[in-house]
């Protein structure tokens, strides 16, 4: 049986999912509203947030996205469980 | 081309080993008003639409491709461990027979989803008020799906689905809105 | 603000076979009461709050189902 992740991958991926919803809904809000200056900068900021969240959780668990748009550790772990529909 | 990222839209947890359940979920996997009908139908209409709205369809359309793994990670999670006798308690013997525990795109009458499920008019206007329909039903279906649930950890993941409905009727609208604008006209909000 | 329900009264036959469900309700959502989101609308707190509700504004939130109190026809 695979070893079973830690609480502190549920904690860190929810926090993940909060940021990246919030973009998420402003990206939609953006595409109707283009010069909302506020908004914008609301956006650009999480998309930091979320960059930074991301840095650290892959440093624990592993790469979040493919085809490189992630780093990759040694051995190659892209393919590692759990998969999302696992946890 | 698209990037999967490992991880969920939002949680799903499941309280309960319901395969009846699944049965119910599997028409927003496969049906009519589900999320792969959704997801295609915005992808497939963006190449037609105006330039000023393809942004949106392009990306409600990646965020179904989101609610689909949503919906199968919680049919997954209803059958996984689940046996013969119960599949077939559930109502899906004729399921297992045939698939045995994978999922397929089906709607939850057992019949497979096919394209004229989703339109393409190639007018702007009726392929939005299309999209909005759209919106609307699923946000039905989830509102039946939850009525028939009694998963207080499912329900919560659904009316999750079912609000972002909401908000995605309401940037269709919002299209319609931006592509019946009359030229040279100050936008007022 | 706009109420996110609203209530009917079908009409009852002295033959209808099953009980009747005296009042039927179906879900308005606030995305019907507006054409074009303003500008500048109360967002949720909290990133954790937004996903929790399934948008970042609470004027667009709408809950479901309907508080069970709520059989009655309003007024």
């Amino acid at each position: 049986m695979a070893k079973q992740v830690p609480k502190e991958y549920y904690q860190l991926l929810q926090e993940i999912q909060e940021v990246d919803f919030v973009l998420v809904e402003l990206n939609l809000y953006l595409d109707t509203h283009p010069d909302d200056y506020d908004a914008i900068e609301q956006f650009n900021n999480y998309s930091q947030t979320s960059r930074e969240l991301k840095n650290n959780f892959e440093q624990q668990f592993g790469p979040l996205m493919g085809f490189g748009a992630s780093y990759s550790n040694y051995p190659f772990n892209w393919g590692n469980t759990p998969w999302p529909w696992q946890v | 081309m698209w990037y999967y990222e490992k991880k969920l839209q939002y949680p799903v947890k499941v309280t309960e080993c319901n395969p009846m359940l699944a049965k119910f979920l599997i028409e927003q996997y496969g049906g009519a008003d589900g999320e792969l009908s959704a997801a295609l139908r915005y992808l497939n209409q963006r190449y037609t639409i105006p330039d000023k709205v393809i942004g949106l369809l392009t990306d409600i359309g990646t965020e179904e491709f989101a609610h689909l793994e949503m919906i199968a990670t919680m049919v997954y999670k209803l059958t996984k461990d689940a046996s013969p006798e119960q599949m077939k308690a559930a109502g899906l013997g004729a399921h297992y027979a045939s698939h045995e525990r994978a999922l397929y795109y089906e709607n939850a009458g057992g019949s497979p989803w096919t394209a004229t499920y989703i339109t393409a008019k190639g007018d702007p206007i009726a392929d939005l008020y299309e999209d909005i329909a759209a919106e609307e039903k699923a946000r039905a279906t989830y509102q039946w799906i939850i009525n028939l649930s009694d998963d207080p950890d499912l329900n919560d993941s659904l009316k999750f689905l079912r609000e972002r409905e909401i908000i995605h009727s309401l940037r269709f609208q919002e299209a319609v809105e931006i592509l019946k604008e009359e030229r040279d006209s100050k936008k007022i909000y | 603000m706009s109420t996110n329900f609203k209530y009917w009264e079908p009409y009852i036959s002295p033959f209808d076979p099953c009980p009747p469900i005296r009042v039927k309700v179906y879900s308005t959502p606030p995305n019907l009461y507006m054409t074009f989101q303003p500008t500048g609308m109360r967002q949720y707190k909290t990133a954790k709050e937004a996903l929790q509700h399934g948008t970042l504004w609470p004027e667009l939130f709408s809950p479901y189902p309907d508080s069970p109190k709520r059989g009655e026809l309003d007024g």
